[in-house]
């Protein structure tokens, strides 16, 4: 017979209804096995009747499930009233945790922002004893230049700008007991760079210069106040601009100050 | 879940089976067993029978007997038919007759699904009324075609055709 006759007759609704004798079912059994037309049209007619039915079926309660399973000794309330409590407990899991790593995260960021505080206020701090130190020192030595300044017992000498520099001065402090002179370059250019200022005792008759020492570290002596050696007799004072390190006789080409005492 | 995973589960003894099996059949069944045995609360203590059978007797099933589906109504309908005897009821199976399936629909507000289920108990309604007492005396009732074709007074070649026809305008509407 063909698929299409056999589908026809009606013998798979009988089949499904479960209306056919043995010998029947067997038959149709055999042909759906082998034939997957007839395999799907007994699924279709089953789907159909089954969607008839259960549309029509009255409200039972879900007791009856748990009673049924109770029956049978399946595990009770599984399914049926644990699943919602089960998510449940999931949303508070997971707004506990994500409360949790706001937290976490706000407390990190705080804790960030605090250590960058300590860190500023290090820093802040290492800034202002540094800068307290540098006060202390030019503080000393100002007032290491103001005694020298005021000190009495000091011979003043004046040095006018020369020919190269007529706008430089300077002074020589010299304590004529002690021996010890002091030179205020306050009036001089900074030198350029690779030369050195030198200063000079001078004899004038005949003129006999004698160096009694270097202004090293020009720059980095803001008072600009000199310590140099001492001169026994000394009749003058210049000051000439000479290689680093200084020269045996003064280049008078470069004398940039000079003073009779 | 088609029947064939559903089966799939229920060898394996697989603990969700059983929960597959009653949303799947549940209503289906329950409908079937209102039809015959006519009282809601007799029918909720038939469904629990039924559904004990089913589980308990699922190793006798054997797909070369037919569709597991036909098995479990086949279940229900005789569950529900030795209930109605073993409460002396005079009705034999011919005096169900007088109501059908579609007396269910009376009581619609205790239907299941209500909203899902409006639109095809529209349909029914609109179904010919041979297609609704066809359908009801060899789907819900299990009557052979003799018994139908004798109550219908239809010939007893026919009764096969008759319900065809019927099942196809059904899945013409469920495209199925």
């Amino acid at each position: 017979m063909e698929n299409k006759e056999y589908i026809e007759s009606g013998i798979l609704e009988l089949y499904v209804y479960g209306l056919l004798s043995e010998t029947e079912n067997e038959e149709v059994s055999t042909m759906a096995k082998n034939n997957p037309e007839i395999n799907e049209e007994i699924i279709a007619i089953e789907k159909a009747i089954v969607s008839l039915s259960s549309s029509f079926a009255p409200f039972h309660s879900v007791e009856n499930y748990e009673k049924i399973k109770a029956k049978l000794e399946l595990n009770p309330t599984k399914v049926i009233e644990m699943e919602p409590t089960r998510n449940w407990s999931q949303y508070i899991g997971w707004a506990a945790a994500i409360l949790l790593l706001v937290g976490i995260g706000y407390q990190y960021n705080q804790l960030e922002q605090t250590n960058n505080q300590v860190v500023n206020a290090t820093t802040e701090k290492a800034k202002m004893e540094k800068e307290l130190n540098q006060l202390e020192l030019k503080n000393k030595a100002s007032e290491t230049s103001l005694a020298i300044v005021r000190d009495t017992k000091n011979t003043v000498v004046p040095l006018g700008g020369q020919a190269v520099a007529p706008e430089s001065s300077a002074k020589v402090y010299w304590n004529k007991e002690t021996q010890v002179v002091y030179v205020d370059a306050a009036g001089l250019p900074e030198p350029p760079k690779g030369m050195v200022y030198q200063v000079w005792a001078l004899k004038l008759n005949p003129l006999t210069p004698t160096s009694i020492g270097l202004l090293d570290n020009f720059d980095k002596n803001e008072q600009r106040m000199f310590a140099v050696s001492g001169t026994g007799d000394a009749e003058a004072f210049g000051i000439t601009l000479e290689p680093a390190g200084g020269s045996l006789t003064p280049t008078m080409e470069q004398l940039y100050t000079l003073g009779k005492v | 879940m088609t029947q064939d995973e559903l089966l799939v589960l229920i060898y394996k003894k697989d603990e969700r089976a059983f929960t597959h099996l009653y949303d799947m059949y549940s209503k289906s069944l329950f409908s079937v067993i209102n039809v015959l045995v006519r009282n809601r609360e007799e029918a909720e203590d038939v469904l629990q029978d039924v559904f004990v059978k089913i589980w308990k007797n699922i190793d006798s099933y054997h797909e070369s007997k037919g569709r597991f589906y036909t098995w479990i109504l086949n279940i229900a309908r005789n569950t529900s038919i030795d209930k109605l005897r073993s409460k002396n009821f005079n009705n034999s199976q011919k005096n169900l007759s007088s109501d059908n399936f579609v007396h269910l629909l009376d009581d619609s507000n205790k239907l299941a699904n209500k909203v899902d289920t409006i639109g095809i108990q529209e349909f029914v309604k609109r179904l010919k009324p041979k297609c609704i007492q066809i359908i009801d005396l060899l789907f819900f009732k299990g009557y052979t075609q003799q018994e139908a074709s004798d109550e219908l007074e239809i010939p007893l070649g026919t009764v096969k055709t008759h319900n065809r026809n019927c099942i196809n305008d059904l899945r013409n509407y469920l495209k199925v």
